[in-house]
């Protein structure tokens, strides 16, 4: 293949090199940290996703070198392409502020906000983005609404309350299985995940519907009520599987495996594999290989140290890789000026002691050691 | 008495066959481009006149055709839009059931200038015997050599299919169409890809209002430049006007663009005046989802001109002091009509009518109704006016579709120049319910501050 053209793009003031075709969400992902907005819907392992829960709003400021004239109305950056010279602002554009927190407002009129219930708590995207974006309270007044209960069989649970309509459930089933059974009912802010007629989904890969599911709408029935997610060990393990992969994330407690995923990346897209194929697992590894001894441990998994999942945890040496700080560069290289800098007048707060450096839970001896 | 270039022969007996359209002059049109003009030049003719989108954008309609992309070996298709859904707009109801063979006419030199050899007219499913009418025309017309293979011995093939709607107003947005067309959920693309490079089936599609498609008619038989004198500006040609509401005479009328709105409303030719001896309170000048004007808008521009009823009249001002041409639903409310009340019905319409994909326009839309409701049974509190002012504020421009643009300009436009009537109903409730109206004084005339 002959060697594609970069293009160069700038998003809140970072300059990034992608190839053509990629979306300003990729380019945005590339540079990581803040600058990468939220996305509920779009999904990039699966073809035609995106675009439709509007949290990845940014304001295009440049359109391209040739064509500089700024876009009149935010674009969704999951599905807008990137320009040679574009520049974008995301968190540098009070507008995309301001319509993001609407977005996430009008995400969360609706929801049940049941976290303290719900499995999916501490890996939910609803959650992180609300945490991120949301306000503390609501202005809706009004009774959330509620949907009669569909049953999907053994292995998948659905709660429609919880739903945000993303239809990345819906390209799961159009793309892995051969019949998609499940689909959007209805319209507007009726519309529902279903099957038309009471049906349970059982293809082998439409368990691959949970991993996708950006918040508890669609959960694992054999994990259902078992645990939290952040009690959980979350182990990489693999087995023989004559139908899939076989690459799976285990989520055990002693010895016990919970349940078994998918395994995801930071943005909590399923991996690809090193043939570039994404890592989708079937339901016999999902629902059925429940015991340590089905599968072969490789170690522990990673998992984000901002996510709660990661407290439980301390194998490795954790905090050695200390996040991008991005601050700067946002700002056109000022640095916010510090009022004062506590440790110049008082070193009653240990400055030489590097926190991240403390391996497990810090205690009182951490910081009584090498003191006098 | 204004000119008629669609509506002239509408009255004629038997029209709606073949046999009559063709005796009054009909098909002339199809027989002058098909045998003395080339596509290119039937296009260019398109574009010299001026012709804008009827649907409600008014996008030039020539510039539009010139978009649609030609790759070698993938056909090409014309899709005339006949979802028509907008509350107060029912103008292409009244074309296809008088004179479907006018509609048939226009798609076949429209047709044969995109290079479509197959046709569709999408039309909503509460036509249903409209449908039967056109289904009957096309065959009559087919009967008589004017579609199929080979027409008039020009060597182009068209076919036109009538495929029937399910009930989705969403299904007038052009990339919603298309997919339900294509036999899927009537879900609106997201674009780009615009429907000129991808339509249906991925093929370079272009998709136009009933009314654009007949006046393609007139165009070829008079030529572009002929049509570009009638009218003003970049207003050209005639539009066909529906008017509803508290007027003496509702109807479909054909205008062409040089009346005032005054005019529009009190000559016996058009509205014939508010009903019952009413004064005019407000008007929704183009279709449900462009912004409602308060009467002394509605005749004078902020700047103090006569407003006209063309594109750039009406919309003079912007939407602080102006509205839209839109789809020509001329709704009418007289000193009696509540604005809440009449703001909460179009809530209720676009939150039923929102196809629920992108999440501004499906939560919005149902939060605004549930306070319009409250507001309306004076249960609303002060905040509530502000509060909708923020989510119509925050829907707008961010979604998918024009639809949540739709639902929010009603909303923010009656806020904006209604806004103690919203007051009233929060201080007066029980005011507020028993009347079931609101303030008449938008009625008498106010000094209009002039802007700048």
């Amino acid at each position: 293949m002959s060697e594609q053209p970069l293009l160069t793009v700038t998003i809140d003031n970072i300059t990034v090199q992608v190839p053509a075709g990629t979306s300003i969400l990729q380019a945005a992902r590339k540079i990581g940290g803040d600058v990468a907005p939220p996305a509920m819907c779009v999904y990039s392992k699966l073809e035609g996703s995106g675009g439709k829960c509007r949290t990845c709003l940014v304001e295009v400021s440049k359109g391209s070198e040739k064509d500089p004239r700024p876009m009149p109305k935010l674009v969704a950056s999951c599905r807008t392409n990137v320009m040679d010279g574009m520049e974008v602002k995301n968190i540098t554009s009070p507008r995309v502020t301001d319509a993001r927190a609407g977005v996430v407002e009008f995400l969360l009129i609706n929801h049940p906000l049941d976290c303290p219930i719900c499995d999916q708590a501490g890996e939910c995207h609803l959650q992180d983005l609300s945490y991120e974006h949301g306000k503390e309270g609501t202005r809706y007044e009004f009774q959330r609404r509620t949907f009669k209960q569909h049953d999907l069989g053994p292995y998948i649970q659905l709660h429609m309350t919880r739903c945000i309509l993303c239809y990345r459930c819906v390209y799961t089933a159009d793309q892995l299985t051969n019949k998609r059974e499940h689909g959007i009912l209805d319209r507007g802010d009726h519309s529902e995940i279903a099957t038309l007629i009471e049906k349970s989904l059982e293809n082998n890969f439409i368990g691959n519907v949970i991993d996708v599911c950006p918040v508890g709408a669609l959960t694992d029935k054999t994990f259902r009520f078992k645990n939290r997610v952040w009690f959980l060990k979350p182990e990489n393990a693999h087995r023989e599987c004559p139908d899939c992969c076989g690459k799976v994330t285990l989520w055990n407690r002693g010895d016990e495996v919970f349940r078994v995923t998918a395994r995801k990346d930071e943005w909590g897209e399923v991996e690809s594999l090193a043939d570039g194929s994404t890592a989708w697992i079937c339901n016999t590894c999902r629902f059925e290989k429940k015991k340590s001894s089905d599968w072969v441990i490789e170690g522990p998994r990673k998992i984000s140290r901002h996510s709660v999942i990661s407290q439980g945890h301390y194998e490795g040496k954790v905090g050695t890789t200390v996040p991008t700080e991005i601050f700067s560069a946002v700002h056109g290289g000022r640095n916010p000026k510090l009022l004062m800098d506590i440790h110049s007048v008082s070193e009653v707060n240990r400055p030489e002691i590097q926190l991240s450096q403390i391996a497990g839970p810090s205690t009182g001896n951490d910081f009584t050691t090498g003191k006098d | 008495m204004g000119m008629k270039l669609l509506l002239e022969k509408a009255h004629v007996e038997g029209i709606r066959h073949f046999e009559a359209y063709r005796r009054e002059g009909g098909y002339r049109s199809v027989e002058k481009a098909l045998k003395e003009m080339s596509p290119e030049a039937i296009v260019e003719e398109v574009k010299k006149s001026g012709l804008r989108g009827r649907g409600g954008a008014g996008f030039p309609a020539g510039m539009k055709w010139s978009f649609i992309a030609k790759p070698e070996g993938v056909p090409r298709h014309l899709v005339c839009n006949a979802d028509e859904s907008e509350p107060g707009t029912f103008k292409d109801r009244y074309l296809m059931e008088f004179l479907p063979h006018l509609l048939l006419e226009g798609l076949i030199v429209s047709s044969y200038a995109l290079g479509s050899h197959a046709t569709y007219i999408y039309i909503r499913g509460e036509y249903a015997w409209i449908a039967t009418i056109l289904e009957t025309a096309i065959a009559e017309a087919k009967a008589n050599g004017m579609l199929g293979n080979n027409i008039l011995g020009s060597g182009f093939d068209c076919e036109i299919y009538v495929h029937r709607g399910a009930g989705a107003y969403i299904c007038g947005e052009e990339t919603a169409l298309i997919e339900s067309l294509e036999g899927k959920r009537g879900n609106p693309r997201i674009k780009p890809p615009f429907p000129a490079i991808q339509g249906v089936w991925m093929r370079p599609t272009v998709v136009n209002n009933v009314e654009t498609l007949a006046a393609v008619v007139p165009i070829i038989n008079m030529g572009g430049e002929e049509y570009a004198k009638i009218g003003v500006g970049k207003s050209t040609g005639t539009k066909l006007i529906s008017a509803c509401g508290n007027i003496n005479k509702p109807g479909v009328y054909e205008i062409d663009m040089t009346i005032s709105v005054e005019e529009f409303i009190y000559s016996d030719e058009y509205c014939g005046g508010i009903a019952n001896g009413k004064r005019l309170k407000a008007c929704i000048p183009g279709g449900s989802s462009v912004p409602i004007l308060p009467a002394n808008l509605l005749l004078k521009t902020a700047k103090g001109e006569t407003r006209f009823m063309n594109y750039e009249s009406l919309s003079d001002g912007g939407f602080a002091s102006g509205s839209m041409m839109g789809s020509g639903g001329f709704i009418v409310l007289d000193e009696d009509q509540c604005i809440v009340k009449n703001t909460y019905t179009l809530a209720r319409f676009y939150r039923h009518e929102s196809c629920g994909q992108c999440s501004p326009c499906r939560e919005g839309t149902g939060w605004m109704e549930k306070i319009l409701w409250r507001l309306e049974n004076g249960e609303g509190k002060e905040t509530d006016i502000d509060l909708l002012w923020d989510i119509q504020r925050r829907i707008e421009g961010n979604t998918i579709c024009p639809l949540g643009d739709a639902a929010a300009w009603p909303v923010a436009a009656a806020i904006r120049h209604f806004r103690d009537e919203f007051e009233w109903h929060v201080r007066e409730p029980q005011e507020a319910k028993r009347r079931n109206y609101g303030l008449a004084h938008y009625a008498d005339p106010i000094h209009v501050p002039v802007a700048g």
